[in-house]
């Protein structure tokens, strides 16, 4: 059985996403920077997993295929962070409390390997979501 | 021969560095060299370079792919879709100029949008605690000049402000600050340890979530009232230490940013920053400020306000007033409830950063797009224009996350034939008003 493990999950700017962005939403960099989960180790013993493994993120509102990385702006176990972008953003929940400004940090996700899956690009990622895919 | 132009603006960030040197070639065709910039800011000047870029408008085909069609057929397809819906969603407007938002409200106001722009989903909270309690602020060269208390709040500016803490808020010598970083004392509360922590003096590693009420507890300790043992996982001894030093301090400075403005609590969140900095005026000077993202988000809070007196999410459907009410006429909310007709960005990606159930609805209205270059919105668009890279290929004019406004320059020649944004809305604004006379 696979296993799953649920965290906290925080979006971000990185400065990887910050030069990605601007070297062009269809670049290697900004793919290389967003479509990443970033998580602790002990996170990803207790998942089984090794470093640079493709991982299924799932929320209340969606689901996502991302790379699980370790960083060197270290987390607290229980607590993941993926740069903020359309990878992040097939997850975070669009209610706003009436404030406008959805729930981009802190909220439950279920990370559960999915090695033989692939990440979708920054485009295809969007149209997919939107039905504008052609497969 | 290549030339030098010296004190360019950078157009990417609110800090807007305007010590740049960029280096062109002799035609003022293609930029050469940019010195002073972070990653991110010479990463922006030298993807003009890029290859492929969209220099032509291009229409949606029923099959997905993109035709080439020209400005009029572009500038006739929006203003008809503007003109055909009730409302319209137009949203973006932080990386263009403040003449270029002045153009794009009139033609909001003759069609019936909503402006919105990315602080929506970035400071709007802060700007909603704003409203309610008013903030202590100053700019970021009297913090430069005169702070040596430093408190990174929720913010990590070594990844989203490169050039924050050497230019003003902590490596920088001052008027009286002659010791730059040494004379600093520099604090950092953050839920992860980020890179702007390893270069605090002291961290501070909050519970995700927790900021409201770490935040009661710092103004508990300043009025030196009791605390319980532990707060958001922070031990009471580290609160009052961190609050007494902060009282030492001739000027104090905090730096807040999306770690407040995104987790639960929001506008409270800033409501209590602002509160504590207040309090803190009882001991000694201290002021707050917000660390503002896009480079020109600041400029269109500025220009919505002067006009309309609100700084986002600006509801111009009633043509004759203009209303404003956060989760009803933000783009979020808007876009959720399905209650738009239309969608017209500008110099922005919703497609990449707002969620995806916003998105969706997007996707299934005629929609809009005009940016420099190919991104999420646009490949989901059903015209995209491009236009011009203000800052770079064109001037205006931008507002610091301290609200100075900064004239940003023109370094090269846009690909020939591109339009600018001011060019572009000032010949949609032409064609709404013939469609609107003839109708």
């Amino acid at each position: 059985m696979t296993k799953k493990i649920t965290l906290n999950l925080i979006t971000c700017r990185s400065i990887q996403q910050g030069v990605g962005m601007e070297a062009g939403k269809t670049s290697k960099k900004y793919f290389d920077a967003c479509s990443i989960i970033e998580m602790h180790e002990d996170d990803m013993k207790e998942l089984g997993i090794w470093q640079n493994t493709n991982v299924r993120v799932t929320s209340s509102t969606g689901s996502v295929v991302v790379k699980a990385v370790t960083t060197r702006q270290e987390l607290v176990p229980g607590l993941a962070h993926i740069p903020m972008g359309p990878w992040a953003n097939q997850i975070v929940s669009a209610y706003t409390y009436s404030t406008g400004e959805p729930c981009f940090k802190g909220f439950p996700i279920d990370v559960e390997p999915a090695i033989n899956e692939p990440i979708l690009s920054a485009v295809d990622v969007v149209k997919d979501a939107c039905g504008l895919l052609k497969k | 021969m290549s030339k030098v132009i010296p004190d360019v603006t950078c157009p990417f960030c609110g800090t807007l560095c305007d010590d740049l040197e960029v280096t062109v070639s002799d035609d003022n065709k293609k930029i050469i060299l940019v010195k002073n910039a972070c990653a991110i800011g010479a990463e922006k000047f030298n993807h003009t370079k890029e290859p492929g870029r969209v220099i032509r408008p291009r229409m949606r085909q029923p099959d997905g792919t993109f035709k080439d069609i020209s400005y009029e057929e572009a500038i006739d397809f929006t203003a008809n879709m503007l003109v055909k819906s009730r409302k319209t969603l137009m949203y973006g407007w932080a990386s263009t100029s403040c003449q270029a938002m002045s153009i794009g409200h009139e033609i909001a106001e003759k069609v019936g949008g909503v402006v919105d722009n990315c602080a929506t989903v970035c400071h709007g909270s802060s700007l909603i605690a704003i409203q309610d309690v008013g903030i202590p602020s100053c700019t970021l060269g009297e913090i430069k000049n005169r702070a040596d208390r430093v408190l990174f709040w929720g913010c990590n500016p070594a990844h989203a402000h490169p050039r924050h803490m050497s230019r003003y808020s902590i490596f920088p010598r001052g008027f009286f600050t002659v010791k730059g970083h040494k004379g600093r004392k520099i604090y950092c509360v953050d839920c992860r340890h980020t890179d702007t922590a390893r270069v605090a003096d002291t961290f501070i590693q909050v519970k995700q979530g927790y900021d409201y009420e770490l935040l009661n507890a710092f103004r508990t300790a300043a009025r030196g009232g009791p605390l319980p043992d532990e707060i958001g996982g922070v031990p009471k001894e580290k609160i009052y230490e961190v609050v007494e030093d902060l009282k030492t301090g001739r000027f104090g400075v905090i730096f807040f940013g999306m770690g407040l403005t995104h987790t639960l609590g929001r506008n409270h969140n800033i409501d209590i920053a602002i509160s504590f900095t207040r309090d803190m005026n009882e001991f000694t000077k201290f002021s707050i400020i917000a660390m503002r993202g896009h480079w020109n988000v600041t400029g269109s809070g500025q220009v919505l306000s002067w006009q309309y007196g609100f700084p986002y999410a600006v509801d111009l459907s009633r043509l004759n007033k203009a209303r404003y009410q956060t989760g009803e006429t933000t783009s979020v909310d808007l876009l959720t409830r399905n209650e738009v007709e239309a969608c017209f960005y500008i110099a922005s990606d919703p497609g990449a950063h707002f969620p995806i159930e916003a998105m969706r609805s997007s996707s299934k209205k005629p929609t809009v797009t005009i940016d420099p270059h190919i991104n999420c919105t646009t490949e989901i668009s059903d015209v995209h224009i491009p236009v011009a890279m203000v800052g770079v290929e064109t001037g205006g004019c931008a507002y610091r996350m301290d609200n100075v406004p900064i004239e940003t320059r023109k370094v090269v020649d846009p690909p020939d034939g591109l339009l600018t944004d001011e060019e572009v809305l000032t010949r949609i604004l032409a064609r709404v008003n013939e469609l609107l006379g003839a109708a």
